[in-house]
């Protein structure tokens, strides 16, 4: 069959849209440059050093090599490599050679190749020739320190995954199936659920310092316990259980919806009792659901940098071991690049597996819309012990967000519960404004743009056919699961020498222009999914017809695409502005003195012991956030026309269907 | 409207893949027509048949794999919709729901930059066309399904194309809008003089729509004509029996009498049409609309009846003739033999109203 005629015509229409092609050429170079790139840079810092040592034997002593190259003027070096003396020189001329070691690619890995013992001297040069070598990647899987980092993320991962997605499921079932009758109980899953969203991702952490520490009002003034840890593995698990379970509870919420009940009525009418149907019905339906939502879990929980930080203690995840890598002084920029990699390819082959697998098996599992309104469960037996442990988790997490404010206000947390705004006064002393002005105007610069560079890819993806449409859906959906850390290491290694170590776009570099750049990335997916998903309900003829009367796909994107998506766009405006102002993984290893940014501030003090000013800093962030949040809702309110066009859309297959059922009885 | 123009297709065929099989399959194969300036073509066919993919070529939503496409004589293969001077009516209005009804009349309008006085002019011009005088502030929202199928033709007349397309426009409308709402579409385009290529699965609206009727089966134009010659000469069985009710009846070729053939019949010979030319010896199938077939105590042909049923406004009947099954129905039967089931009859056809396959 003849098909090259439609490829020539298609590419004529598609050349002859010059805006079109120039937004997608722009935005490939956006995240070619600003994801790929990065992340190419750190796959290839793991196996190619730039220069690399030439280790030789030489027949000759130490001292006679040192007398020898101080007659010429060269410089001699003296180094230590696993408790051998290496000499590292300018070059060889004038000794004798007794025996080639090899080459390496720096002095980390020397000790590789000194393994064999020899007569004579050892001596380095180094030149710069590019070594190609995969000796990284055994080396860091033999560091002690790399393997336990390893050992403790996947642990974590899994806790905290199982944790979550339990503590979510509670929440789901509770909201779902059982019969609640005060409203405040549903207020209080409504505010449970949007809290982890509003708060910078460690203030959890500092509140179970505060309540259960050693100075824990908890602890120590309630139990009266002094020796109390909170420090470790089961720290971290419990602020991630936490963090994390919200985003479970949302979306096993939307898979119990969607299950009709008249299965389970089935169920029940044959016999069976609520333990059994949920064993043997809602169970079995939702295991896809459930995989999700350990998996999503996991990869955040696996990518969280902020935690592990300032409530890990000794128990290092990847992320700190990488981040401590790149700032401690131990200089293994090609090791660190490598545990980067390790960490990379397991966010990513889980984020793949729960996308592309995972995500279709819920949809073809549930696909059925529920046909009636489920009958609540009334029992005592069931209602009581579910909607206890509800509501006292609940007031645990409400209890670790209370904290933050009051531990601003004390005068001295553990001493002095009296109240007192010295803490606040000490922030504004301490450069605290300077702190919220970088980090409010960085965050509002970043905020439009990513809302609408990620409405303009949902447009292209969902609305146009294109070559390389593959690729601009993948890469903005993939830095989802590019960790923080990653992130932070890919733009270090590609934009400190400038692009390509070449010098180009150099300038760029400790600018707020990269923060700004860093911003969009990280929030760029989240907007991306959210204006996909919008347009999806969106009936492709409303823009075909705009189309059809002469609008250019510019005119057809401003004037009827984004009005009917103007929800979307909104939210992935105040998303980006909440997630911006509450950054720190990849910001952390990017921001220069030249910025004070308040979550690396927190940080800071939070670190120091200074917890009354991290707090007040905390405060007034989640006070930004929360009002942010607030303006959105508004706006959504009394400005949405999303309600319309649901309204419209709603009817048109409500026609849509009669019709179908007409034609079929004729 | 005087820029009314024709359309061309000159072979043009589009290959889809087959979802499941990945194979490629004809939407549309080498289909040719010429559409006169001023005419209302019907593209009827069942779902699958390739009509609307047809259409979308036309107004440049898909491009052909072979074939070229002209519009009043101008080949358009390259151009997008945007630059093509059609218009569509969507099947689902497409309506845009964030303006009212002023504004997604003037839309086409303000894109081709007319000042604001002649484009109000030109809307309400159109409003009142379509009647809807009134309405212009409303969302869609508020109105009618009527309603705004009616915007929705006002937003594609208002432009002035040189072509309306519609893609099964009423299938959203219940069945008495629908009958309103078609002969508002005849009137308007009658009035504006404007070519207009209508698709629909629908054979009475295609009927009472169209100066020319194109059945359209697997991809291909099964047949092309008037909506009586589709009806009274359907070319072959799949046509004859999409369109109407149809009895097809065996037999042989007796002999052959110029236009018409002498068929042999259950041992009965009757003189018939017959449009292609078959081979004395050979068997046919004749075609017999159920209304065309007459019962009654005498004619050519003895049969025996099966089902006897009043209607109201016919009688409905099945009969055996050896043992093929006929429908007969039998208008304003009040003063006519009313037939039992197990009664013996015999039937004769009404002239100009069947023929042989």
């Amino acid at each position: 069959m003849q098909r090259t005629q439609r490829a020539k015509l298609e590419r004529r229409k598609f050349f002859s849209d010059p805006l079109m092609v120039g937004v997608i050429l722009i935005l490939v170079i956006f995240l070619m440059l600003f994801i790929l790139y990065p992340l190419a840079m750190l796959m290839t810092d793991s196996v190619y050093a730039p220069d690399s040592y030439s280790v030789y034997q030489v027949s000759q002593s130490p001292e006679e090599i040192k007398a020898l190259f101080a007659d010429e003027g060269k410089d001699v070096q003296v180094l230590s490599v696993d408790r051998k003396t290496v000499l590292q020189l300018e070059d060889i001329t004038g000794l004798t050679l007794t025996h080639e070691m090899g080459k390496t690619a720096s002095t980390t890995y020397m000790a590789d190749i000194l393994k064999v013992e020899l007569p004579g001297t050892t001596v380095a040069v180094k030149n710069d020739e590019g070594l190609l070598s995969l000796q990284s990647f055994p080396h860091i899987f033999r560091d002690y320190t790399f393997r336990r980092a390893f050992t403790n993320t996947v642990g974590l991962g899994m806790i905290t995954g199982v944790g979550a997605m339990l503590v979510g499921l509670l929440f789901a079932y509770v909201d779902c199936y059982v019969k609640t009758r005060s409203r405040v109980m549903k207020k209080m899953f409504d505010i449970v659920s949007l809290l982890p969203v509003v708060s910078p991702p460690f203030v959890l952490s500092l509140s179970m310092i505060l309540l259960f520490g050693k100075a824990g009002l908890v602890t120590r003034k309630l139990l009266g316990i002094y020796d109390s840890d909170v420090y470790g593995l089961s720290g971290i698990a419990i602020v991630q259980i936490m963090t994390f379970f919200p985003v479970c509870y949302l979306m096993l919420k939307g898979l119990l919806k969607n299950i009709d009940p008249s299965m389970e009525e089935a169920s029940r009418d044959m016999g069976a009792s609520r333990w059994k149907v949920f064993t043997t019905v809602t169970l079995p339906l939702m295991l896809p659901g459930l995989g999700n939502a350990f998996l999503v879990t996991f990869i955040e929980s696996v990518a969280d940098f902020a935690n592990p930080m300032l409530i890990g203690g000794s128990y290092d995840t990847l992320a700190t071991t990488i981040y401590l890598r790149i700032t401690g002084g131990s200089y293994d920029t090609q090791g660190a690049a490598a545990m980067a990699i390790v960490l990379l390819s397991m966010t990513v082959f889980l984020f793949i597996v729960q996308k592309y697998y995972l995500e279709s098996k819920t949809t073809a599992t549930l696909t059925g819309k529920a046909s009636r309104p489920r009958m609540p469960i009334t029992e005592r037996s069931v209602t009581l012990p579910l909607t206890t442990l509800c509501a006292l988790a609940s007031a645990f997490v409400i209890l670790m967000y209370v904290a933050i404010p009051f531990g601003s206000l004390f005068k001295l947390w553990g001493r002095d519960y009296s109240l007192s705004f010295k803490w606040y006064e000490q922030l504004i002393k301490a450069d605290g404004l300077k702190a919220f002005k970088d980090s409010f105007i960085l965050s509002f610069v970043a905020s439009p743009i990513t809302a609408l560079l990620s409405m303009i890819i949902a447009y292209l993806v969902v609305k146009k056919r294109f070559f390389g449409k593959g690729f601009i859906e993948f890469v903005s959906i993939l830095a989802m699961a590019v960790p923080g850390t990653v992130l932070g290491v890919g733009f270090i290694r590609g934009f400190a020498n400038g692009v390509f170590r070449t010098g180009f776009l150099q300038e760029l570099y400790g600018t707020g222009a990269i923060l700004v750049i860093v911003f969009i990335v990280r929030s760029l997916p989240v907007g991306t999914r959210s204006g996909i998903s919008a347009l999806r309900q969106i009936h492709p003829s409303i823009e075909e017809s705009a189309y059809d009367l002469g609008a250019g796909s510019g005119k057809v994107f401003t004037s009827v695409t984004l009005p009917l998506i103007k929800e979307s766009f909104f939210s992935g405006l105040v998303t980006t502005f909440v997630r911006s102002i509450t950054a720190i993984s990849a910001i952390i290893l990017l921001v220069t003195p030249r910025y004070l940014l308040i979550t690396t501030r927190i940080n800071e003090f939070a670190e120091k012991g200074s917890y009354g000013v991290a707090c007040a800093y905390a405060t007034i962030l989640i006070a930004i956030v929360y009002s942010a949040i607030l303006i959105m809702n508004l706006f959504i309110k009394y400005f949405g026309t999303s309600k319309q066009v649901r309204e419209a859309q709603k009817d048109v297959q409500q026609k849509r269907r009669e019709a179908s059922e007409r034609i079929e009885n004729l | 409207m005087s820029n009314k123009k024709g359309v061309k297709l000159q072979s043009v065929s589009k290959i889809y893949e087959d979802p499941k099989t990945k194979k490629p399959f004809y939407a549309v194969k080498d289909i040719s027509l010429d559409i006169q300036p001023g005419a209302f073509v019907t593209l009827l066919g069942p779902s699958g048949c390739g009509k609307t993919t047809t259409l979308r070529m036309i107004a440049g939503f898909e491009s052909p794999d072979s074939g070229e496409i002209y519009l009043g004589g101008e080949a358009i293969n390259a151009l997008t919709p945007n630059k093509r001077d059609t218009a569509m009516v969507f099947q689902s209005y497409a309506l845009f729901p964030h303006y009212n009804v002023f504004d997604n009349v003037a839309y086409g309008l303000k894109l081709r930059k007319m000042t604001k006085d002649e484009i109000h002019r030109k809307v309400m011009d159109i409003l009142e066309l379509v009647e809807m005088t009134g309405m212009e502030s409303r969302m869609t929202n508020q109105l009618s399904g009527g309603q705004q199928q009616r915007v929705a033709l006002a937003r594609a007349l208002v432009v002035e194309p040189s072509v309306l397309l519609f893609d099964e426009p009423l299938s959203n409308l219940d069945a008495k809008l629908r009958v309103t709402m078609r002969t508002e579409i005849r009137r308007i385009q009658q009035t504006l003089g404007i070519t207009a290529v209508y698709v629909t699965h629908d054979q009475s609206e295609a009927m009472s729509l169209s100066d020319q009727i194109i059945i359209m089966y697997k991809g291909e134009i099964a047949q092309m004509g008037t909506p009586r010659e589709i009806y009274y000469q359907p070319s072959d069985e799949f046509v004859a029996d999409f369109i109407g009710e149809a009895n097809f009846i065996n037999g042989r070729i007796k002999e052959i009498k110029g236009d018409n053939c002498l068929m042999e019949i259950a041992g009965h010979t009757l003189t018939l049409p017959s449009p292609k030319k078959h081979p004395v010896g050979s068997s046919c199938r004749m075609v017999a609309r159920p209304e065309a077939v007459l019962i009654g105590k005498e004619g050519v042909l003895p049969c025996r009846v099966t089902l006897s049923c009043f209607m109201g406004a016919y009688h409905f009947y099945h009969v055996m003739l050896e043992d093929t099954l006929i429908k007969i129905t039998d208008y304003c039967p009040v003063n006519k033999h009313t037939f039992q089931a197990g009664d013996e009859a015999w039937l004769h056809f009404e002239d100009n109203c069947v023929h042989i396959l």
